[in-house]
């Protein structure tokens, strides 16, 4: 068993990226994550095990950081939130382009604008249709508590090295802020330059004679290039689809309606299908932990076993649009969701399920 | 004769000047009598000449030099409009013992990439920053730079700059200069054989410096012609640029191991 603590998500984040070994962590102060660079600032990594944290001048600078230090094949991650995250997606479609591997962090607060500094789950649009400019997909992994915002760090860099893809962790503000219980994983030493080397052979970390020049780019000027360098991105996320799809589902065996929720509403859901069993009502909660690829199959096929299913998420409804492409009209499917930074309540929630699905 | 003298020409003994290898045979892409060209090679030949391939990683961000790697026969890494510097600072962080430049237009530098120029000079991030100042944009095909002259015309101010509405000529080489963490500023040029011997030294003290220790910034700034875009003729770019490109932008060091050159 690892080493327990009690802990912020956002302290969990900091702990597990010094302990995954990673190079470096750019980033920018802003609420409701400020905590990841704090964390870092506080504890040294770089007399330890050697971790460089900077404070950049800007989100488009510490994405850009990123960019420069993973084209040289280290492992480097940022965090942010909403506005950052905004000024983030040139840099993302840019580290996309290149195929550039990173892990970086939006801890999501409400919108649009400056919004709120409270928690939302308003980004999911941003985070799985793009975002930044052009065809590109990253894997979007959803934590729905403190242990998963540790454990997912070094999934994510496993996952960004494997497909040679950035990996974004989109928590929330809920998630972020709350205190859990973490059982931290053991510390893993970061890579040797010459690991480095061997396991990146893309990477710009100086021409030897032995080798062609590597060269990172996102720049294919003939047309007909530009098309095969797209083709083969997209090669990559139908792999990502078949191979890295992720989610869990609680009590859905006998269930009679689902409920569909990620990160904080997937909390707070759990406590609502235990409110409906309470008064009879058979729901189950059916949790995407990857929210691209996101679980179609796997929704498709609760559709063959539910009456309906309620899409719930801090928005004015996103996720629920994939949820009625898996389900294709077979079933009623409906959104409920407090916006703004309110929390919407295991009862609120329950109540809008009966009202909007079981109701009629 | 004609056949013996050429013979003679090609031994070994007789060679004068070859490009060096750190330059691939690659068609340049930049326009005929540009000064991209010139201060690729100058770098290139400073690398070869330490010998230090194998561990320099250069930045070519957006602008006539995108293509930069195409011609540079070192690992590289093509940046976003701007944030080359950003990129460079991510590299040096996590390979401090790397050697990293960053090859930028006016426009990428002193526009766009502003906020990073100043803050990458201003903590002093350990490489070097080559600045080609036309006065234009070239890639884009001759709008307005920063850099743009008073009165200069451009496709964005075909009645040539107002400053009055669009701002003053930013000479951000002074400005950098100011920053404790610059270690040297310089502006120099290459359009003439003396102009390419002055650029090459002071680039060379650059490598030198960070091939050596941690001293902070090196930025070149080098006053080029970008005749495609000034609509003129390369010999009568490099006049117009001694005659108006260079009272605005004096050629010369600007500070020098820390210390501004009075
Ligand atoms: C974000 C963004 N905005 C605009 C552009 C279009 N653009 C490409 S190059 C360029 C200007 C380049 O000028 P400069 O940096 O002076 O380099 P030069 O081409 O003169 O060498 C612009 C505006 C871009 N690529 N990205
Ligand atoms: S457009 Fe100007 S800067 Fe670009 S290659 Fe031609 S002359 Fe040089």
């Amino acid at each position: 068993m690892g080493e327990l603590k009690l802990m912020k998500g956002n302290e969990a984040i900091a702990e597990a990226a010094i302990r995954a070994g990673v190079d470096a962590y750019f980033g920018y102060p802003i609420t409701p994550q400020s905590e990841v660079i704090e964390y870092l600032a506080l504890q040294k990594p770089h007399e330890t095990t050697g971790m460089v944290v900077l404070q950049a001048e800007s989100e488009l600078a510490s994405i850009n950081m990123i960019y420069g230090a993973a084209g040289a094949g280290k492992k480097v991650m940022t965090s942010s939130s909403g506005p950052g995250i905004s000024l983030m997606m040139e840099g993302l479609s840019y580290i996309a382009g290149a195929e550039l591997p990173c892990v970086v962090v939006n801890v999501v607060r409400g919108g649009p604008g400056l919004g709120t500094i409270q928690p939302a789950q308003s980004d999911y649009f941003q985070a799985t249709k793009g975002g930044g400019h052009g065809d590109y997909s990253m894997i979007v992994l959803a934590p729905a508590s403190v242990q998963e915002m540790s454990d997912f760090v070094p999934l994510g860099f496993d996952l960004a090295f494997k497909y040679r893809n950035p990996v974004f962790i989109l928590s929330d503000g809920l998630i972020g802020q709350m205190m859990e219980k973490v059982e931290l994983f053991d510390f893993v030493p970061r890579w040797t330059e010459q690991e480095i080397i061997e396991k990146n052979p893309w990477a710009t970390t100086g021409k030897t004679p032995g080798r062609e020049r590597n060269i990172i780019t996102s720049l294919y000027l003939d047309p007909g290039i530009q098309e095969k360098h797209n083709e083969k991105l997209q090669a990559k996320y139908r792999k990502m689809k078949k191979e890295e799809v992720r989610f869990e589902k609680i009590q859905c065996d006998d269930a009679e309606y689902l409920i569909v929720a990620y990160g904080s509403s997937a909390r707070i859901a759990q406590k609502s299908i235990l409110l409906a069993r309470e008064k009879g009502i058979k729901v189950g909660l059916f949790r995407p932990i990857t929210l691209f690829p996101f679980p179609f199959n796997e929704i498709k096929k609760m559709a063959n076993q539910v009456k309906g299913i309620l899409s719930l998420e801090l928005s004015a409804g996103q996720m629920v649009e994939d949820i009625k492409m898996a389900v294709n009209e077979k079933i009623k499917v409906e959104h409920f969701g407090r916006m703004g930074g309110i929390i919407h309540s295991p009862a609120e929630a329950l109540e809008a399920l009966e009202q909007k699905i079981i109701g009629e | 004769m004609k056949d013996e003298l050429y013979t003679d020409i090609v031994k070994e003994e007789n060679l004068v000047y070859k490009k060096t290898s750190l330059m691939t045979d690659n068609i340049l892409s930049y326009c005929p009598g540009c000064g991209h060209g010139t201060a690729h090679r100058i770098i290139m030949e400073i690398i070869d000449e330490f010998g230090i391939q194998k561990d320099t990683i250069g930045i070519a961000p957006v602008g006539c030099s995108v293509l930069a790697y195409d011609f540079m026969n070192i690992d590289m890494q093509q940046a976003a409009h701007g944030r080359a510097p950003a990129v460079a600072t991510g590299i040096k962080r996590t390979w401090p013992k790397k050697i990293v430049f960053t090859y930028q237009g006016d426009g990428d530098l002193a526009a766009i990439g502003t906020a990073e120029t100043i803050h990458t000079c201003n903590r002093g991030e350990n490489f070097l920053i080559v600045f080609i100042n036309n006065g234009i944009y070239g890639m884009t095909g001759g709008q307005m730079a920063p850099t743009t002259l008073p009165g200069m015309k451009s496709s964005t101010c075909p009645y040539g700059r107002d400053v009055d509405m669009m701002g003053h000529p930013l000479k951000i080489a002074e400005l950098v200069a100011l920053l404790p963490g610059t270690h040297l500023v310089s502006r120099q040029a290459v359009h003439t054989p003396a102009a390419v011997r002055k650029t090459k030294n002071i680039i060379k003290k650059a490598f030198e410096y960070q091939l050596k220790a941690k001293t902070g910034t090196c930025f070149v700034e080098i006053v080029s012609n970008c005749n495609s875009g000034w609509k003129m003729t390369p010999v009568q770019a490099n006049k117009w640029m001694e005659e108006n490109m260079f009272p605005y932008f004096p050629l010369g060091d600007i500070k020098i191991e820390g210390k501004l050159v009075q």
